[in-house]
């Protein structure tokens, strides 16, 4: 599999980066030669194996469905590059 | 007492409780060794007004008689861990201003036990990256240096500048993160012992997220014996995260009786490369030879998927990477582009990841969309799934037939110098990883141990791998390790 200019765009697109027009003829180069190298595993027979989800054998603990946090609206607040009103600012979103 | 900045956990435990010292005389010690060791670019964030505090605290507490291992002593800490009101920015400049309003469960812990706190470190931008060149903070250089040539080396990386501050003794130790190799390849370049403990032995909550079925903290420090201690106070059982092990915390020194004899040691054949250097080869054999001396059974062992473990690693890591660095956006905290006339929120998130992440952040993050993106993610991503199945199987097989421990060369090479991987494709760098990283991708602990210098006089390392949750046994067969090897040498200061 080849990753052309035209993916390297898609990609970057699906993973909100901006990439320059002029950048994408590189970015397809790397990405191509990562790509080549895990094209390795296609060596391996993996009929049969299940995927591993966890390095230890566990089941994700379960807790008690109750608020445990929270009136900390200062704190989360405290670091954001646009906070108003006691709310995160974005750009208008909605036309 | 003179240099106290060079003492190790072990011995400035017995100082303070025998009276011979205090915690803010080794502080200042060490705070003057920062300030002298700018040109390493190890330190940060440097915290002197926090650690002059904590200083104080502690030595109140051990006059009071009530003083856990770790009270007094002052560390170092990655730019990974969430320090409360202090920067962590994982070495990015998307997180450029950002100062938790939290603490991380492990630093808590080290703050509990009376700790102190010297600054941030240094590392590769989110832990991505095996030479510390991917840092907003720019490069850390390692304190060795090739026999009188004075150009700049690694100190490997992630963890970077950890490794470069605990070899140039500037802290008594530092704390460091593991995903594919980022404690023990460092360790191994600075001549310092690195554990990365099971997965699940230490919380991850609090430290930022970069591969998280793979992440993990550990210690880096001067012996064997520190790393035990360190890590007694860095482990245990944290409801925030809920990969965390509830397993009790054994005492990880008193594991250390440097008896080894009837251990079995596995020599896995697939570590052997196709063009190792010689000097790595011989040094994996005398560590062979050292531990057969001490009474261990040396077994020849295969891992037979050995060669598959960095391809499933770099589809593993990087997917996990492009959902968990998601969440920087720059809305709630970070960098947030400046944005043009009839800029939308995709183009402010566009513009500010951009900006905000380095080169190879942003290669992984795209690696990561690609391989999980519709029509490719039964190719890659389940299948690198399967094949770390198959890595994991390799381990417990040889486990079952009764092997204790596995010792390899910690990494193909000794510290490189810094540019001097510029041109070579991403690729190239990846292979520092080759025999640490299947131990993260089968959740296994690992050490890196110093074990001889090469011909240029610089570093290596051997690692040994252990069952999951034998930290104890794999720090005895690392202690037994260590003691035989004598490795004393440290490197002559230029700084």
């Amino acid at each position: 599999m080849s990753i052309d200019t035209a993916t390297a765009a898609r990609v970057a697109k699906l993973a909100r980066i901006a990439v320059p027009q002029e950048e994408l003829p590189k970015l397809a180069d790397e990405l191509n030669g990562i790509i080549a190298f895990m094209e390795q595993l296609n060596e391996v027979d993996v009929e049969g194996v299940e995927p591993m989800t966890s390095v230890t054998p566990q089941r994700l603990k379960r807790r008690e469905d109750v608020v445990t946090d929270g009136s900390q609206q200062k704190a989360v607040l405290a670091n954001a590059p646009d906070a108003r009103e006691g709310f995160f600012a974005v750009p208008k979103v909605v036309e | 007492m003179a240099d106290l900045n060079k003492l190790g956990i072990a011995e400035a435990r017995d100082a303070l409780r025998k009276g011979d010292v205090t915690s803010m005389e080794l502080t200042e010690a060490c705070l003057g060794a920062i300030e002298d060791a700018g040109a390493l670019s190890a330190f940060v964030h440097n915290t002197p007004d926090i650690a002059r505090a904590q200083a104080a605290a502690a030595d109140t507490r051990i006059k009071s008689g009530d003083a856990p291992d770790m009270c007094g002593i002052p560390l170092g800490i990655k730019d990974l861990f969430c320090t409360k009101g202090v920067p962590s920015q994982a070495a990015s400049r998307i997180l450029e201003g950002f100062k938790p309003e939290y603490e991380s469960t492990i630093t808590q812990q080290l703050w509990d036990a009376g700790s102190v706190m010297l600054g941030k470190l240094n590392m590769d931008e989110f832990a991505m990256g095996s030479s510390n060149e991917m840092s907003v903070y720019g490069d850390v250089v390692n304190p060795w240096r090739r026999g009188n040539d004075d150009a700049p080396l690694t100190p490997g990386g992630s963890s970077g500048g950890s490794a470069s501050a605990v070899a140039a003794d500037l802290c008594l130790a530092a704390t460091g993160t593991d995903t594919g190799g980022s404690i023990r390849q460092p360790a191994a370049f600075v001549g310092i012992t690195g554990l990365k403990p099971t997965y699940g032995r230490c919380s991850r909550w609090g430290v930022v997220a970069f591969a998280s079925s793979l992440d993990q903290a550990g210690p880096m420090t001067k012996s064997v014996r520190d790393a035990a201690i360190m890590l007694g106070a860095m482990a245990g059982h944290d409801p925030k995260d809920s990969t965390s092990a509830e397993l009790a915390v054994p005492d990880f020194e008193a594991a250390l009786t440097g008896d080894i004899r009837g251990k079995k040691i596995g020599i896995p054949k697939e570590y052997r490369m196709e063009g190792m250097p010689p000097e790595i080869e011989q040094l994996w054999a005398d560590g062979t030879a050292m531990l057969k001396d001490a009474g261990a059974e040396i077994i020849d062992i295969s891992l037979p998927h050995t060669k598959y473990a960095l391809p499933a690693y770099y589809v593993v890591a990087p997917a996990e990477a492009s959902s968990n660095l998601a969440r920087y956006d720059g809305v709630r905290f970070g960098h947030r582009a400046k944005i043009g006339h009839g800029d939308g929120i995709t183009e402010m998130y566009e513009k500010t990841r951009a900006e905000g992440f380095g080169p190879e952040v942003q290669r992984r993050v795209m690696i990561g969309t690609y391989v999980l993106s519709a029509g490719f993610y039964d190719a890659y991503y389940n299948r690198a799934r399967k094949v770390r199945s198959l890595i994991k199987k390799d381990f417990e097989d040889v486990f079952a037939e009764g092997v204790d421990a596995i010792l390899t060369p910690a990494t193909p090479s000794a510290a490189f110098g810094l540019g001097e991987m510029a041109n070579a494709d991403p690729v190239q760098m990846y292979l520092n990883d080759v025999f640490t990283v299947t131990v993260n991708l089968a959740g296994l602990p690992g050490i890196a141990v110093p074990a001889g210098l090469d011909k240029q006089g610089l570093p290596l390392g051997l690692q040994l791998i252990g069952r999951p949750w034998e930290e104890g046994d794999l720090l005895n067969t690392a202690y037994a390790l260590e003691r035989a090897a004598g490795f004393v040498a440290k490197p002559a200061k230029w700084w």
